[in-house]
């Protein structure tokens, strides 16, 4: 398929506008958070033409967003934000995506480099025991039905009910790990049977479990907030979100409002950008089932860290507070929320779908914990598994700006197949070994669509959102060793 | 000459699959192997066992991704891979089928990718000279 040939706007460096006369049915025009050289790898694709079809939605407001980590999903792409007025907008299960609250939660350690380095086919070998993963893999929880019901209202404080991590934990995460507004009788009997094996898993795909090194800190004084003290420290960052769960509730809704959308008059560009109005009773219902799966998600990532903590114990023969196994944020990647904003003076009640995106609150915000009020929202960037990832900190361009919101990772650039194609998953794993990485993966043949080969480097990503200003960069930690499921 | 029953495509973040069929109901079962052969080799499937789906829906290519969503749902929830279908009656909105294969095996089983859900983006179920032609893009 040839590469998005339409018209853009060079505001800046960092800003690329695509107007709304681009496709008659836009109501807002389209943002994007580009550097030059990114805009050729993003071009290459339709997904620009997926950012201007979500501008069609009812209710949208200001822009249709796309990060630099942007690529092509199914009806949204994966990198966009967009903010709907509950009012009169609509709110789109596809706009939140599949993996319901994916998202990435950060632990820091007092170990160093030294410390682990020697210990670490131990270390990880303990954690992929201890921690199920893979495909089809069943969690240590058994929860029974009226638990899992309990689990979706509670989110991660069912976890720590349940003696798995601290009142701590909860603070430092996004929502304290539990979205308001979940509604059991809206999760379809199939999804309670995806979700209760798998509770507490890490899962397949691009999910993973890292222990990390601190390679450099941008700003000191923000690092040290979060307890990020120096270069050789120790970091565990943990990626999942809401397994088979969060995929049955999304399918079940997208499927009511593949009808609703008739009904209620939406004309929509492509199938899979299915809505309702957020005020309707599709709407409300949809709501109510994705505040269950993100909390699901909560709890996955909670039990994930207290497993992980459990780990390094065993292999250092200390408690987690001893080797201070401390969260430092806990934060969704896929996730729609009502939230007030301020556009043109005024004072907005939105819905903000952040697909692929982050919560960017800055300095001073209500909603984010105390600890953090001078420094901004933690926000945590992922990059591939061979490169770095990113900590870095909300501001208050990106909540004038994108709603407060910013990027999410790496972002892909080659297909899973692509990458099979042109890789194999055992030559994978000698190269990262040969870089001194440490791989454990529950599929060998599968690591190779995880390679870094296909994703985007990263460090350009968090480049373009420092830059930008709707982020600003804290951290950089590479991986020392990874788990994939 | 044989006629091709599916073909894989590629898509950034997932896969796709293009089946053939005939008519509707070869193409509604060509659909549903090249999901299990995404998902493992399916020559390792055995039929041990049968499962009797129903499914209705609103328009014919609605029917497609649902079928193919109860399939997902099945291999997720209860572990079932399917090798053979036999869709009994189709209509543009409701279809009959009995579904046969085997209990996941971990140690016969090899799984190649977790499927997680069928999607509409980018769905085409469209007439061609041999019969019938569906794209459909996964979530994976």
């Amino acid at each position: 398929m040839p590469g998005w040939q339409g018209h853009l706007i060079k505001i800046d460096d960092y800003h690329w506008e695509i107007p709304q006369s681009y496709k008659s049915g836009m109501r807002v025009p389209g943002l994007v958070y580009t550097s030059e050289e990114m805009l050729k790898s993003i071009r290459e694709e339709q997904t620009l033409e997926q950012v201007a079809n979500v501008a069609f939605l009812p209710g949208i407001v200001k822009f249709s967003f796309a990060m630099p980590d942007i690529h092509w999903g199914y009806g949204f792409a994966i990198g966009g934000v967009a903010a709907m007025d509950v009012k009169d907008g609509v709110i789109s299960p596809g706009g939140v995506g599949y993996d319901i609250n994916c998202g990435v939660r950060l632990l820091r350690t007092s170990l160093s480099e030294a410390e682990v380095k020697p210990r670490i086919k131990q270390l990880i070998n303990e954690l992929f025991v201890n921690i199920p993963s893979g495909l089809g893999s069943e969690g240590k929880i058994k929860a029974s039905r009226k638990e899992m019901e309990q689990l979706m209202l509670e989110g991660a404080r069912w976890a720590v009910k349940h003696g798995l991590g601290s009142e701590e934990d909860l603070d430092a995460t996004e929502e304290g790990g539990c979205i308001k507004g979940a509604d059991p009788s809206k999760i379809s009997d199939k999804a309670i049977k995806r979700g209760m094996p798998q509770a507490g898993t890490l899962g397949s795909g691009n999910h993973f479990l890292e222990v990390q090194v601190v390679k450099e800190i941008f700003d000191p004084e923000i690092a040290s907030v979060m307890g990020i003290n120096e270069v050789g420290q120790i970091l565990v960052l943990i990626h999942t979100g809401s397994r088979g769960f969060g995929h049955q509730v999304c399918t079940d809704h997208l499927r009511v409002m593949e009808e609703a959308v008739s009904r209620y008059g939406i004309k929509l560009p492509d199938r899979q950008l299915a809505c309702a109005p957020i005020e309707s009773r599709e709407g409300k219902d949809y709501l109510g089932a994705m505040a269950c799966a993100a909390n699901y998600a909560w709890n996955n990532r909670q039990c994930i860290a207290h497993w992980a903590r459990e780990s390094f114990s065993r292999v250092f023969g200390k408690g987690p507070d001893e080797l201070g196994m401390k969260q430092v944020y806990d934060v969704a990647h896929n996730i729609a929320k009502i939230e007030e904003h301020t556009v043109d003076g005024q004072k907005v009640e939105v819905c903000v779908h952040r697909k692929g995106a982050t919560r960017a609150f800055p300095a001073g915000h209500k909603d984010i914990p105390e600890r953090y009020k001078k420094i901004g929202q933690p926000v945590l960037i992922p990059g591939d598994m061979g490169r770095c990832s990113f900590v870095a900190v909300g501001t208050q361009k990106a909540m004038d700006e994108t709603f407060g919101s910013t990027c999410h990772g790496a972002g892909r650039v080659l297909s899973r197949g692509a990458a099979k194609r042109m890789l194999k998953g055992s030559e994978v794993v000698h190269e990262l070994e040969a870089r001194g990485i440490t791989v454990k993966a529950g599929s060998i043949p599968a690591l190779a669509e995880e390679a870094s080969q296909a994703y985007k480097d990263v460090t350009q990503v968090i480049d373009v959102v420092h830059k930008a200003g709707i982020s600003k960069k804290v951290a950089m930690a590479v991986p020392l060793a990874v788990i994939k499921g | 000459m044989a006629v091709k029953a599916y073909e894989f495509i590629d898509h950034t973040a997932d896969i796709g699959i293009i089946a053939y069929g005939a008519d509707i109901k070869q193409l509604f079962i060509n659909a549903a192997s090249a999901l299990f052969s995404l998902i493992t080799k399916p020559e390792s499937i055995k039929e041990s066992l049968r499962r009797d789906l129903e499914i209705v829906s609103e328009d014919r290519d609605s029917l497609l991704v649902e079928w193919l969503n109860e399939l997902i749902y099945l291999f997720d929830a209860e572990h079932i891979l399917f090798g053979r279908f036999d869709i009994e009656t189709l209509s543009c909105n409701q279809l009959k089928a009995a579904c046969y294969g085997e209990s996941f095996d971990p140690l016969r089983h090899k799984i190649k990718t977790g499927v997680k859900a069928a999607t509409y983006h980018m769905l085409k179920v469209d007439k061609v000279d041999s019969g019938y032609k569906a794209q459909v893009i996964f979530d994976i």
